[in-house]
């Protein structure tokens, strides 16, 4: 833990200055490829290029899959298509349109997207603190919710937290769903704190001493010159993690949470689990989750290209 | 150390050391559209240091880099100790055997220190004996005056110290001619020196080379023979001292004029 | 041992807290056979991911445009579809179809929950492997390849002697932050029942009641396994570092 933030940051900085003469050939692209590898470690994810036809086969995938299901299907029974068609509004909205199923996956990263935030920037903000003790403090808890498997936390939040808060006057009950989302909180806060934290190192500290020689205080730097210069370099990386956050979503099928994945297994055995309708179903989810995802993953790797340039 | 006798054994040629060593005729390269070579011809006799200048652009990479096959052409004939380069069945590892080439950026293996760069072709693909090859690279340390570098891996050497390894690495493998693409291109004017001294040393000791170089001076002192070459033409050559008192062609001159 | 067992089983009576693994025969037995599954599991899945890893890069260098579309398409399926939804569609769909055999009255499938685990995971991070070796191989300059067919090397042999050597230590510190996230994203296999540690954990605490003190294991063995991992790769990092370069 304690080796891989180190190394992470000071091979930055050395790759940048000393041997920047001495191997003129490789050194460029290497210098890309590890500075690549830096801000990956710092974001503990990957991005990729992505282009519009690799959806494509997406769908034939999923022709395929519905294809082979329909020709295994016993002529009595109801078609996989139709039971898909049957139940794909239950999987994507839960019964009678009320917001579960996969609605509900993209309301637990919205609001866990928004904790995570929330407290991601504070704590990152913790991280670059001149107090040895806050730094300390918000560095190990960074580390710990960084590299703890998120399933690992979400149990956690979901067996130990109370089903309700009684705060005397009034009792708030905390369903599942709200449990899922503070346990999924975490590891994006832990994340995006490195995030913030790795953004702000990554200023030149020309920006810190000219600031200083201006007279600003600490405080007038960090919102008034360091922060919004960050701002820009933060955003493909917060929505890199939205992506990986919603992808996270289905695990809290394991809880009994009811969204997407829920539906589906109670879809296929209201249908008497019959294995043609597997990969149908099976695919639909994946099918979705991709539709929503992709775009976004998309996006962001635009933002990157446009930001990369002006910076 | 290579000599430069040795060569031709077994290729089934019927090379004399009397006949040019390389004989370039006619040659025409295009990369697409772009005609890049429009019927060049040089010969190279064994022990001759030959010169190429020109204009940037004017092909001269293009056409040394096709003497060791890296390009290969589509009309004409370059003939290579009797080895005929522009023939689809060449036999590349017995051409690259006679042909050492020096390029303009080193091109070193980063991850072997000096003296490993220098035996590394030699063990795997002449797959000659370890400690001969030791003993040889060795003796190119030396020469090339790297004493005491034979540790150091490429990033922990200077640009001149690079190319110093670069052409004994070329060396290692016993070649019976040197190409050398401006070689001196990358560096500080202070390394120049030492580079162009230990091209020059090889000269001296009789090492076949082909040469594109800016250096005129070098070119002057230590050259047979003097190439101008422009828009894929050889436009002028001659021996040193009539091409640089006494050029005809205007574009010679002109280009003379601009760099001296 | 005695003596540790004899402290928890001390702390169980005192404080209530109970670390009923160091102390219990039985589920020490249940946890030490975890911790190999996963180890097991984790080692697994990195030389499966690594394995698809070499293999996408070289097809996404092959000369067909159809095979560079598939690898394409399998990188894009597995980076923006959920992990756990993947390991699920191999056990229960992928593994619905492949054969099984007779082991004494009733059918064993030929690729049991671990193996898909380690399919589905292996293919997982080999899609990320795939383009970090990708870029790796990009990212050795045409001209030192130039250098070493010059000497006389075939295509093949300078793969070996120089692209490889130099491409394989350009995407180390990539390698090692997949290698870091496939190890947590091993966890998923709970989903299909493979007895690693998250799942055998929820078993001992169905059985023991003792919920927060198996989470303190959890944390304490994940967060260790990921210690190691680093550490043993940070310092493969630097012993794989050229001098005066990078
Ligand atoms: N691989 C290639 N593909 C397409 N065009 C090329 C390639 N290599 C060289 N050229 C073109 O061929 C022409 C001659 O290039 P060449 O490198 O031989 O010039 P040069 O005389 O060596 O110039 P310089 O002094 O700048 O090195 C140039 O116009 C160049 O753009
Ligand atoms: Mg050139």
């Amino acid at each position: 833990m304690v080796a891989l933030d180190h190394k992470g940051m000071s091979d930055n900085r050395t790759a940048g200055t000393s041997d920047e003469k001495v191997f003129e050939v490789l050194l460029p692209v290497a210098r890309q490829q590890r500075s690549q590898a830096m801000i990956e470690r710092l974001e503990g994810t990957f991005r990729l290029n992505l282009h519009p036809h690799h959806a494509i086969w997406m769908f034939l995938l999923f022709i395929l899959a519905v294809g082979t299901a329909h020709a295994q299907a016993p002529k009595e029974l109801i078609s996989p298509i139709d039971a898909l068609i049957k139940w794909s509004p239950f999987i994507l909205w839960g019964p009678e349109g009320g917001l579960t199923g996969f609605s509900l996956n993209i309301i637990i990263s919205f609001f866990a997207m928004l904790f995570g935030t929330i407290a991601g920037v504070a704590l990152g903000l913790m991280q670059i603190s001149l107090l040895l003790p806050v730094r300390t403090g918000s560095w190990i808890v960074t580390q710990f919710f960084r590299n703890s498997p998120w399933l690992v936390l979400l149990f956690t939040i979901m067996l130990l937290f109370p089903f309700e808060i009684d705060l005397g006057f009034v009792v708030i009950p905390i369903p599942d769903w709200m449990k899922a989302v503070i346990g999924f909180s975490l590891p994006v806060m832990a994340n995006l704190s490195e995030v913030v934290r790795g953004a702000v190192r990554s200023l030149p500290s020309g920006q810190w001493e000219s600031a200083e020689s201006l007279a600003f205080n600490r405080r007038e730097t960090l919102w008034m010159i360091i922060l919004p210069q960050c701002f820009k370099r933060m955003i493909p990386p917060w929505i890199n993690w939205y992506c990986i956050l919603t992808m996270s979503t289905p695990l809290c099928s394991i809880m009994g949470v009811e969204e997407s994945v829920t539906y589906t297994a109670q879809a296929l055995n209201a249908e008497g689990d019959r294995p043609e309708l597997l990969p149908v179903f099976y695919v639909f989810l994946l099918l979705i989750h991709f539709i929503y995802t992709y775009p976004i993953a998309r996006w962001s790797i635009q933002l990157e290209k446009k930001f990369a340039i002006k910076l | 150390m290579a000599s430069p006798s040795q060569s031709g054994n077994g290729s089934g040629t019927n090379w004399t050391p009397d006949q040019p060593m390389v004989s370039i005729k006619d040659v025409h390269k295009s990369f697409g559209d772009l005609e890049v070579l429009k019927g060049v011809s040089l010969d190279v006799m064994k022990g001759e240091c030959i010169c190429i200048i020109g204009p940037s652009g004017s092909g001269k990479s293009t056409l040394i880099r096709c003497v060791n096959a890296l390009n290969d052409i589509q009309q004409g004939s370059i003939l290579v100790e009797g080895l005929e380069v522009n023939d689809p069945n060449l036999d590349k590892l017995e051409l690259r055997k006679k042909v050492g080439m020096v390029f303009q950026q080193y091109n070193l293996f980063p991850h072997k220190t000096a003296i490993e760069n220098i035996m590394m072709a030699p063990i795997t693909v002449l797959k000659q004996d370890k400690d001969e090859v030791a003993e040889h690279a060795n003796s190119l340390i030396k020469k090339v005056r790297l004493e005491g570098k034979e540790n150091s891996y490429p990033g922990e050497l200077s640009g001149g110290q690079q190319q110093r390894v670069a052409i004994a690495r070329s060396l290692a493998m016993s070649p019976d001619v040197m190409l050398f693409d401006e070689v001196t291109a990358a560096l500080d004017p202070e390394t120049v020196k030492e580079v162009l001294n230990t091209i020059q040393e090889l000269a001296e000791e009789g090492m076949t080379c082909i040469l594109v170089t800016h250096e005129m001076g070098f070119a002057r002192e230590v050259a047979n023979h003097i190439y101008f070459t422009d828009f894929g033409l050889i436009v002028e050559h001659g021996a040193p001292a009539t091409f640089f008192d006494d050029a005809k062609d205007p574009r010679t001159k002109e280009f003379l004029s601009q760099i001296l | 041992m005695e003596l540790f067992g004899d402290y928890f089983k001390q702390l169980y009576d005192t404080s209530g807290w109970n670390f009923v693994i160091f102390y219990d025969q039985v589920e020490w037995q249940r946890f030490v056979e975890a911790i190999w599954t996963t180890i097991k599991l984790i080692i697994a899945c990195l030389i499966f991911s690594l394995i698809v890893g070499f293999v996408g890069a070289w097809a996404q260098g092959a000369q067909s445009k159809i095979v560079r579309n598939v690898i394409a398409g399998y990188i894009q399926f597995f980076r923006n579809t959920p992990p756990f939804v993947q390991i699920l569609f191999f056990y229960f769909v992928l593994g619905n179809l492949t054969p099984s055999y007779d082991a004494g009255g009733y059918q064993e499938a030929y690729i049991g929950s671990f193996g898909w685990a380690v399919i589905s995971l292996g293919f997982f991070a080999g899609a990320f492997n795939t383009e970090i070796f990708r870029s790796g191989i990009e990212a050795v300059p045409e001209s030192t390849v130039e250098a070493a067919s010059a000497l006389g090397y075939t295509r093949l042999q300078s793969y070996i002697h120089v692209v490889f050597p130099l491409a394989f230590r350009v995407c180390l510190p990539a390698l090692n932050n997949n290698l870091v996230n496939l190890l947590k994203t091993t966890t998923l296999a709970y989903g299909i029942a493979v007895p690693e540690m998250m799942y055998t954990a929820n078993q001992i605490w169905s059985d023991n009641v003792n919920v927060p003190e198996m989470m303190i294991v959890l944390f304490f063995f994940y967060v260790g396994l990921v210690a190691i991992l680093v550490y043993g790769m940070s310092r493969w990092e630097r012993s794989m570092k050229i001098p005066g370069y990078g």
